[in-house]
């Protein structure tokens, strides 16, 4: 075992034979953030006095109300006793880099990855690897990461590190000696992980005297310091006071402060080669400070930039309109704050006929739109509607006039030639008893079977492209729900491909919600109106007349209900003359009455919407 | 809109009214209302402020008679005071509660208060709530004797399955008897029906009404249940023993009274009432004057607006824009009376705007309906619309009154919200 490190190394100051940069790739309850409480506490960054549970994961939450910086990235001293190979004896700096933890980042992953030399794949031993650990995998694979496979979790009495050790020689052909066994929770094989990290992964390499470059992995907003950007420098080098350049935008800003997290921010006199920090410039939005841009000196500008730099890109588009309409102002000024941590979010202003103003917005994927919607909720204390998720269409009419359409309601009328949607590559990974259930899930929602193959013994890896909307309308639910929360999934967008679709609209005595409109295949519309004319009957109060409820394609209506009319609304007493009781009454159904929007004639109650959006409507049981 | 409800103000001790109320005096009516809440049971539907008597805290049957009768002096005293107090009483109502758990004599002796005080006007109308199970002949005869005009059965229903679940305990072979002995004590007889009951089907009803009909009473009274929280039958329908009445299978019952009754020579003349179309129709000989009304005319003061006071714990009153209540227990009203304070609890003046909302919400109700003048510019639009649906009559709007049909009647909450442009 090794000694903890006595010293330090200087930052700014650190030959970059002794520096080791390195991510942990795990699936969300798999230990990390245990793991990363031990690196802490043997590294000795955080004191045994000082520590507590998921030290880092206390600034994830932190950083979503804005109030701190985040530590994407921690340096940590460890000693080497003896030298192995061309590894010499020494003190060390580890940096341990965050890497997001979902389907919806995948770019946002590769940037982490590319900050780093190597990678602890870290698995739990009573669980297997999942999809998503397996596609970041890859994706280190990739970027020809050194991998340290690791096993956590070794101490729970259901832990099988046999069966899941012949798992990952499977998938990564090494021997099954090198994969390490630990327990984050007792602190058992970490010391020898962190010497096995520090002997195999491979120092970081950069040209010293070139101009600086430092690619940007992370950039988060605090609302007192404003934008903290974490930074790995890949040449030469880069000082506080300094006036630096972001080679994508060409915008210039003065370096403030400049330091590396161990785990609380630190200023150093710089950031050298190879090094992991931060910087504060004093600019207040993320999107002047991109994920996967360069920073260069502005002084003496590097020519090329570092390769790999993409903008984001929304794939999922939902409206978000507020519940109580007087919260309008309130949301429009909770998006322009989030858009400040956040640039991948992207919104305009929409109206809708039924749920009145609000935004169309832009996300990366379902669970970024999950993420903005409930941080909306939880930070700015709004209720909110979505409406159902789209994914971007290209229609081309019969004039031959091309619309994309983001939103039902813009989807053209009259004839349509085609109409493209995009596609992606998804991976679920299964165990192999739910195959035949995971198989039927994708081949009703139009997947193409690419292949599967074995991941250990009793799991499989299934592959096909499918369409992107078919997976934003409840697959992952779905495929959760059948296969009693074992499969996993993952995917990646692959193109664009023709398809038959329609637009449904649902129309209430005859008027089009928009809300409800969606763009679904051909096969699946009439399924589609069923369902939603169905839910709504349910949901609809009677009215004092018989309203239709209809789905329609264009002029063709395809499935038809009926909501009777109401017969009896008179309370019958007169209360022995206490006319201000009949009259707190009156105030009271009238209250009612404005949490009803209007559609046409017909009244609907605001939960209605939600409900008929949100699908909640099969599994409530029937009221009365 | 409407403005607000007001909050209510505290009522003073004295009792006493502003001089608003003086305005418009001789175009009301003014009637008294006294409440007597006692019952020997509580039935599992009842909301109404009564009390039987393991629930008095003290307070005695006995004693309540000469507490109503110290409010009534205070009602004199309140009325000359504001100099509204000219009018002679048109319609006594004794409701409760049972009335008729009290001897004849207190309601006598209630009754003479009133005629003292202020005087009954000619042809006044003075009736009590009876529970067929606490009358006789006797009783009746006697009620006679001091003056009352009109009894009101707490008939329900003639299904014993239907006042099982209603828990009334009389037997609705009494039905026959007690209207019997209240026509040959020579007083008008009204029956009360409830419909819509757990478990009471359309032929249930059907029989219900024959039954009533076959007593020849001269007015009918047909209220829908209301499931009232708090009440036993709102908890055993939460607990599922009970089902929750139909509202479709209640508008039917509500068409079949309506089309049975207006066949049998009755009219509706509020959403829930019915009266006799004129004495002979219905075979039998009328006790009262051959121009009687049979309408109850202390009800339909309720819908017009008129004066009333209302004596006794939880009732309500109104004089010229001002409306009270009295505090509820019985208990608690004894001791205001003892210690010769008002016994009101709370107190509105209304403005001008919420006495306009409630006679649009009064007045529809009633056949006369409502003049269109008391509508603003959205509520007379509202009628075409109205009109349209079937709610309410053509003609008669035409003439510049809002009068509801048929299915308006069974719809009238949602024609009010309409008129008042919501």
């Amino acid at each position: 075992m090794s000694p903890r490190a006595l010293t330090a190394l200087e930052p700014a100051a650190t030959d970059p034979a002794f520096i080791r940069n390195f991510c942990i790739i795990a699936h969300i309850d798999h230990g990390k953030s245990t793991l990363a409480d031990r690196m802490l506490s043997i590294t000795g960054v955080v004191s045994d006095r000082d520590m507590r549970a998921q030290y880092l994961d206390r600034m994830d939450i932190e950083r979503e109300r804005g109030i701190t910086i985040k530590s994407q990235a921690v340096r940590m001293p460890w000693s080497l006793d003896t030298a192995t190979g061309s590894v010499q004896a020494g003190t060390y700096a580890l940096n341990m880099i965050d890497t997001p933890g979902h389907v919806d980042f995948t770019y946002e992953v590769s940037r982490s990855l590319a900050a780093c030399e190597g990678a602890i794949l870290l698995v739990d031993a009573a669980q297997g690897i999942e999809a998503q650990t397996l596609a970041n995998l890859y994706l280190a694979l990739d970027n020809d990461l050194t991998i340290i496979p690791v096993l956590n979790k070794i101490d729970l009495p259901a832990a099988d590190p046999d069966k899941y050790t012949k798992e990952i020689v499977g998938l990564l052909g090494c021997d099954p000696d090198d994969i390490l066994r630990v327990s984050g929770k007792t602190g058992v094989g970490v010391p020898e992980l962190l010497d096995r990290a520090t002997q195999l992964i491979p120092a970081p390499v950069g040209d010293p005297n070139a101009a600086a470059r430092a690619m940007i992995f992370d950039s988060v907003y605090d609302s007192y310091r404003g934008v903290i950007t974490y930074v790995r420098m890949i040449d030469g080098a880069l000082k506080p006071r300094e006036k630096i350049m972001m080679m994508s935008t060409k915008s210039a800003h003065e370096v403030l402060e400049i330091g590396v997290s161990s785990p609380e921010p630190t200023p150093t006199k710089g950031l050298g080669v190879g090094e992991v920090g931060y910087l504060i410039t004093g600019v207040k939005d993320v999107r002047l400070s991109k994920v996967g841009d360069t920073v260069t000196s502005f002084a003496k500008p590097a020519t090329v930039a570092l390769k790999g730099y993409s903008e984001p890109m929304p794939m999922v588009f939902s409206g978000l309109y507020p519940i109580d309409g007087s919260d309008y102002p309130v949301l429009r000024e909770a998006l322009d704050k989030l858009k400040l941590s956040d640039a991948a979010l992207v919104y305009e202003p929409e109206t809708s006929v039924a749920l009145g103003f609000g935004f169309r917005c832009g996300f990366l994927g379902l669970l970024h739109l999950e993420i903005v919607t409930e941080r909306l909720e939880r930070e700015f204390g709004l209720d909110l509607i979505a409406t159902a998720p789209s994914v971007i269409y290209e229609v081309t009419t019969d004039d031959k006039k091309t619309v994309t359409v983001t939103n039902p309601s813009e989807f053209p009328g009259g004839k349509i030639a085609s109409v493209s949607e995009p596609v992606v590559k998804a991976s679920i990974l299964t165990p192999k008893d739910y195959v035949g259930t995971v198989m039927e899930l994708c081949q009703g929602r139009r997947g193409t079977m690419l292949g599967m193959e074995y991941v250990g013994e009793d799991r499989v890896e299934l592959h096909y492209t499918m369409p992107l909307g078919e997976i934003v309308f409840d697959f992952f639910d779905q495929l959760k729900g059948r296969t009693a929360g074992y499969a996993s999934l993952d995917y990646e967008p692959t193109g664009d491909q023709e398809a038959d679709l329609v637009k449904v609209d649902i129309l209430l005595q005859g008027e089009a919600v928009d809300a409800f409109s969606a763009i679904v295949h051909r096969d699946k519309a009439y399924a589609y109106g069923l369902l939603m004319t169905e839910r709504l009957k349910k949901l609809i109060p009677r009215q004092q007349f018989e309203v239709p409820i209809q789905a329609a394609i264009g002029a063709r209506i395809i499935a038809r209900e009926s909501i009777s009319a109401m017969r009896k609304d008179v309370l019958a007493k007169c209360y022995g003359g206490d006319i201000t009781r009949k009259r707190k009454l009156l105030e009271k159904q009238k209250e009612g009455k404005k949490r009803m929007k209007m559609v046409g004639r017909v009244e609907v109650p605001q939960e209605a919407f939600i409900a008929a959006l949100s699908g909640d409507v099969e599994t409530k049981k029937e009221k009365k | 809109m409407p403005s607000a409800l007001p909050i209510a103000d505290p009522a003073p001790l004295n009792g006493l009214l502003p001089a608003s109320v003086r305005n418009g005096v001789k175009h009301r009516n003014f009637g008294v209302y006294i409440h007597v809440p006692f019952c020997r049971v509580r039935c599992g539907y009842c909301d109404f402020n009564t009390y039987t008597s393991d629930e008095l805290r003290g307070a005695k049957r006995q004693d309540y008679a000469g507490q109503a009768i110290a409010e009534i002096e205070q009602a004199a005293h309140v009325l000359s005071e504001a100099a509204v107090d000219e009018r002679p009483v048109s319609t006594v109502f004794f409701g409760g509660g049972t009335p008729t758990l009290l001897p004849a004599s207190d309601l006598a002796a209630m009754l003479s208060a009133v005629v003292v005080t202020w005087g009954l006007a000619p042809g006044a109308e003075v009736t009590t709530e009876a529970n067929p199970d606490s009358v006789d002949l006797e009783y009746l005869l006697a009620l006679k004797a001091a003056g009352f005009t009109r009894v009101s059965f707490g008939m329900q229903s003639a299904v014993p399955h239907v006042l099982a679940t209603l828990e009334r305990t009389h037997d609705p072979e009494r039905i026959p008897l007690v209207v019997g002995w209240a026509r040959e004590a020579g007083l008008q007889v009204s029956l009360d029906l409830i419909y819509g009951t757990p478990g009471e089907s359309l032929e249930n009803w059907r029989t219900s009404v024959e039954h009533a009909l076959e007593q020849h009473p001269d007015h009918i009274s047909a209220y829908a249940l209301i499931v009232e929280d708090g009440t036993k039958l709102a908890r055993q329908i939460r607990r599922g023993e009970v089902a929750t009445p139909d509202d479709d299978l209640q508008a039917d019952m509500y068409e079949l009274v309506d089309a049975r009754l207006s066949e049998a020579g009755y009219d509706w003349y509020e959403v829930s009432n019915w009266a006799r179309r004129s004495p002979g129709l219905v075979g039998v000989e009328s006790p009262a004057s051959p121009a009687a009304e049979f309408r109850s005319r202390h009800n339909l003061a309720y819908w017009q607006g008129h004066d009333w006071w209302g004596i006794g714990p939880g009732a309500h009153s109104h004089v010229g824009g001002v409306r009270w209540w009295n505090v509820k227990h019985p208990a608690a009203y004894a001791d205001r009376i003892a210690a010769g304070h008002s016994p009101a609890a709370g107190r509105e003046t209304l403005d001008d705007e919420t006495r306009r909302v409630e006679r649009v919400l009064l007045k529809v109700r009633i056949r006369e309906g409502l003049p269109t003048s008391e509508l603003d510019a959205a509520g007379r639009t509202a009628v075409a619309g109205l009109i349209a649906d079937g709610l309410v009559d053509p003609a008669a709007a035409f003439r510049g009154s809002v009068e509801l049909t048929l299915r308006g009647r069974l719809l009238a909450d949602a024609v009010v919200r309409r008129l008042l442009g919501d």
